[in-house]
């Protein structure tokens, strides 16, 4: 079959699934490219959906990304895909639809997890955050001045959220299980410098407790959330923000191997069959994708970050327009905002038995922390020091010694200490 | 400490229920962008090239308008070339890609 009157189709309109299609055609890709998105828009940006868009100074609408190469796609928006035939060679998407495919990119993301008791869930005024609806939707109950915020949840959307109701001069409270904001991530060490940030901000904070229920008035609309040691607190608007779970349910029955961590893949990204056979048709990219990464060998691990949607969705064009490819290698980073403070990391910090402030002082606010794990060097994060942070990324790459030799300009005493993360250790901690 | 907008600094355009939505202005060839904020170091370069369209906010924290109009075009291409670590996409939506 010549590359013309071949078939590829891209489930996924979203970060992952339009840089690889851009990378299709930028690999010379000729024949017949669908993309097909759960949602009825143009795939856009989410890191503004927590901050800019909640306090209105970046409209939903205005986040739809860049299309940086001319893709001529057949595009499909607002038709989700149910059900995977590898043996018909077939995606049917929810109208019945079935469209055929030579090879096909799966970058369907991640939904957030929702709250567990689902009638409580539904009440109004309960929110999750990750699509562009969801942010629009959270955006006009915050318009209306709500009396209570209540964020359930001290990752990053936690934050972000909390961090844009005190932009808008709302009164918030952050309950997040662990010691502290930010644990599983950065540990409770950093953990503690982000969370006087917020405390500064004007965010009450409540780490180390639980929600255990959602209340309502009697009408469905939520006013307060019960605690685990049985005290209550108002809300009259709650932002569930416990973290995300891939979207594979579509994948029931295709004989891929995948559960709501992920789609399983191998070193090339190639999907993997319930016996770990590749199926070399299919790739996939992005929060979805669960592979083997070589700079932290043991468990496969799915990654929800900008910058890798956007690098392993490149790759992935390139391998499915036939390029040799080396094996996925990229270190892992992300950048966020935290009470002014712009957080730059690079590797990755699960399972660190090590941390030291390596630059700086947090004292002073500014200052980078390299993360060790048994005589390596494993992640590094940077507080507004962004410019030392490549150096870093090197000696993560170079598998370097930990902790880095002492005598640096600007360098700390390099003294190791306990980065302090929860037990068990937060499985969406990557 | 505080990320609240400095009431001094230029502020980025806020969306008025006037305003086109950015797919009208995508037909009259308006403008998407997107800042890689892996690589931004924060050398600012774009703030002075295009001040009403990105602004630091405290050390290192780059606000951008993601859907800015035509007409700035100009602006908005000084601040792409301008940057030192090539963050910046720009899409012209005149170019009606699909």
């Amino acid at each position: 079959m010549s590359d013309a009157e071949t078939r590829i189709v891209v489930v996924g309109a979203s970060l992952a699934g339009l840089r690889g299609a851009e990378s299709l055609r930028r690999s010379g890709f000729t024949g017949h490219l669908t993309i097909v998105g759960a949602e009825p828009h143009r795939p856009y940006d989410r890191p503004p959906l927590s901050k800019g868009v909640l306090t209105g100074e970046v409209g939903a609408d205005a986040t739809a990304l860049p299309n940086l190469v001319d893709l001529d796609a057949d595009w499909r928006f607002g038709t989700p895909a149910t059900r995977l035939d590898r043996a018909r060679r077939t995606v049917t998407v929810e109208t019945g639809e079935a469209l055929p495919y030579d090879r096909l990119l799966i970058a369907t993301g991640a939904s957030a997890r929702t709250w567990p008791d689902a009638a409580q869930g539904r009440f109004a005024g309960v929110h999750t955050l990750r699509g562009r609806d969801d942010a629009d939707a959270l955006r006009r109950d915050l318009a209306a001045g709500p009396k209570h915020v209540l964020v359930i949840g001290g990752g990053f959307i936690g934050c972000d959220v909390a961090a844009s109701c005190r932009t808008l001069d709302l009164p918030v409270t952050l309950v997040e299980t662990g010691p502290t904001l930010l644990a599983g991530v950065l540990g409770a060490h950093l953990g503690a410098v982000v969370e006087a940030l917020h405390a500064h901000r004007g965010v009450t904070i409540r780490s180390g407790t639980k929600v255990v229920a959602l209340e309502d008035d009697g009408t469905g609309r939520v006013v307060r959330a019960r605690l685990a040691d049985g005290t209550a607190i108002p809300a009259d608007v709650v932002v569930v923000a416990l973290g995300a779970v891939r979207n594979t349910g579509w994948l029931s029955g295709s004989g891929l191997s995948f559960d709501a961590g992920g789609l399983d893949c191998d070193a090339d990204g190639d999907a993997l069959d319930e016996d770990g056979r590749p199926d070399p048709r299919i790739v996939a990219a992005g929060d979805v994708a669960r592979f083997p990464h070589p700079l932290y060998p043991g468990k496969p691990i799915a990654l929800e970050h900008w910058g890798h949607a956007v690098a392993q969705g490149v790759r992935a064009g390139r391998r499915l327009a036939g390029l040799p490819e080396a094996p996925y290698a990229e270190v892992p980073a992300f950048w966020s905002s935290q009470g002014g403070i712009t957080i730059k990391s690079v590797g990755l910090t699960a399972g660190a038995d090590g941390l030291v402030i390596a630059r700086g002082d947090p004292k002073e606010g500014r200052f980078l922390a390299v993360y060790g794990r048994e005589g390596r060097c494993i992640a590094a994060v940077a507080f507004d020091c962004a410019r030392w942070l490549p150096a870093y990324a090197e000696r993560i790459a170079a598998r370097a010694p930990f902790p880095p030799e002492p005598g640096g300009v600007d360098a700390g005493p390099m003294r190791v200490l306990p980065p302090a993360f929860p037990e068990p250790a937060d499985e969406d901690a990557a | 400490m505080s990320d609240r907008p400095d009431p001094s600094a230029p502020r980025l355009a806020a969306p008025s229920p006037d305003a086109p939505s950015p797919d009208a202005r995508r037909s009259a060839g308006g403008l998407r962008v997107s800042v890689d904020l892996n690589l931004c170091q924060a050398y600012a370069q774009c703030c002075y090239a295009a001040p009403d369209h990105f602004v630091l906010r405290g050390r290192e924290a780059l606000h951008y308008d993601p859907a800015p109009s035509a007409s700035v075009r100009g602006d908005i291409e000084r601040a792409r070339i301008a940057c030192p670590v090539q963050a910046i996409r720009v899409e012209d939506a005149g170019a009606a890609r699909r």
